[in-house]
């Protein structure tokens, strides 16, 4: 087949449609980084997981160092079994506290990690016992009226 | 001529039936024609650089501003929930998911579109293809396979191009001009964008959009009536009934691909 003037464009043309796809790929949906940058898998159960999802971050000081990888039910314990990535760059001791907390008033949920003070650092396939449930707002709408209405009854039964 | 007569209705009918099994029969053989047209690939590559490098200008511009002015209003939005920081996110998944493929797809029908139905119609108008049918050489093989295979293979890598400077618009507005930080801006875009679910579906939409719009312009020229005024009213309806499949198509994919 002859050449033409014209190939250089069409090749410029699919060449720039690739530079896009990959750069989308890149840089909006990370393909990159969350299939090569390896990290531990640890497990951690939950009372009450509140709005966590799959991808959620984890962070500690504010810092993202891992992901919420899958979350499933356990029914033997009737809690939450989250399982989660950490970046093998960041170690942390063994007695490390995971917390279910909300970034802002209405924002997305993360895990914080709270570190402990063992020797040992988690390792792949740990267990993290030390964990604090998310705070569902109905529940403590509830404790809050609940307290107030046994305020209220005390100051009118006149007692204390 | 009367609609209540039923000769006169089944007539419609018939007629109706024998457009669409010929689109169909067009379709499917346009379908098998792919190797062909590869195998001389000259063809499409000259009609690629026709229907897409000459795109290209006005699909960029469009997706920056497109971007920009998603940028904008998801600020206004966002900014009253405090949530300004998943700008990124908002504009990148309104791009990739929906607007990306679909106002390319409508420009391309604009802009590509009706190129292709005034040349193959004015072909037919000028006798060209009869007279290639003379020549024993196949206007539909020789002429209309390689239109609609460059048409398709133009049609996602201009939504891909789209999206790109799309989210760069949305970055210059978002970040630089109102000043978004640029950390929460990329990494909410990054947790929540996902390779295959959105983008990989984005350029699934655009390649059936291609495949629609290409078609139609192809279809409507081929059927063109050998005047001047039915070359016109082929580029009219090819407009018209391109942008109408796009958008229905568009929710019909957005039905199977993003619902539960």
């Amino acid at each position: 087949m002859q050449h033409s003037k014209n190939d250089i464009w069409v090749g410029l043309f699919v060449l720039l449609g690739a530079a896009a796809l990959v750069f989308l790929a890149l840089q909006s949906a990370n393909l990159l980084q969350l299939n090569l940058r390896s990290g531990y898998v640890v497990t951690a159960r939950f009372d009450n997981i509140g709005g966590l999802k799959p991808k959620s971050a984890v962070r500690s000081a504010g810092v993202v160092v891992g992901r919420v990888q899958s979350i499933g039910f356990d029914d033997k314990t009737y809690q939450a079994s989250v399982t989660l990535e950490l970046d093998k760059r960041y170690l942390f001791p063994k007695d490390s506290s995971l917390k279910i907390l909300t970034s802002g008033l209405l924002g997305d949920q993360y895990i914080g990690i709270e570190p402990g003070a063992d020797e040992h650092n988690l390792a792949d396939g740990d267990t993290v016992t030390a964990t604090q449930s998310a705070v569902v707002l109905e529940n403590l709408i509830g404790q809050f009226l609940y307290g107030k209405a046994e305020e209220s009854a005390a100051g009118a039964g006149g007692k204390k | 001529m009367s609609w209540w007569r039923p000769s006169d209705v089944g007539y419609a009918v018939r007629s109706k039936l024998a457009d669409m099994g010929m689109a169909t029969r067009l379709f499917v053989r346009l379908l098998r024609l792919f190797g062909q047209s590869m195998r001389r690939f000259g063809l499409v590559r000259d009609q690629v650089h026709f229907l897409g490098n000459y795109s290209l200008s006005i699909i960029a511009m469009s997706g920056l501003f497109v971007g920009f002015v998603l940028a904008l209003q998801g600020y206004n939005v966002l900014q009253l929930y405090g949530s300004a920081n998943s700008l990124g996110l908002v504009v990148t998944l309104g791009l990739v998911r929906e607007l990306g493929p679909v106002i390319t797809a409508l420009l391309f029908a604009g802009r590509a579109g009706t190129s292709l139905t005034a040349e193959i119609g004015l072909m037919r108008a000028g006798e060209q293809l009869s007279a290639m049918e003379m020549m024993a050489v196949d206007p539909v093989q020789r002429i209309l396979a390689p239109r609609f295979w460059g048409g398709v293979i133009a049609m996602p890598l201009l939504a891909l191009v789209f999206n790109a400077v799309g989210v760069i618009g949305g970055w210059l507005v978002g970040v630089v001009l109102i000043g978004v930080d640029a950390g929460a801006f990329w990494g909410q875009m990054q947790s929540g964008v996902d390779v295959w679910k959105d983008l990989g579906n984005g350029v699934v939409k655009s390649l059936v959009f291609g495949i629609a719009v290409t078609f139609i312009a192809v279809l409507q020229g081929f059927l063109a009536k050998p005047t001047p005024e039915g070359v016109s009213r082929a580029t009219t309806r090819t407009v018209v009934m391109a942008s109408l499949s796009v958008l229905g198509l568009d929710f019909v994919l957005t039905a199977l691909m993003f619902s539960i």
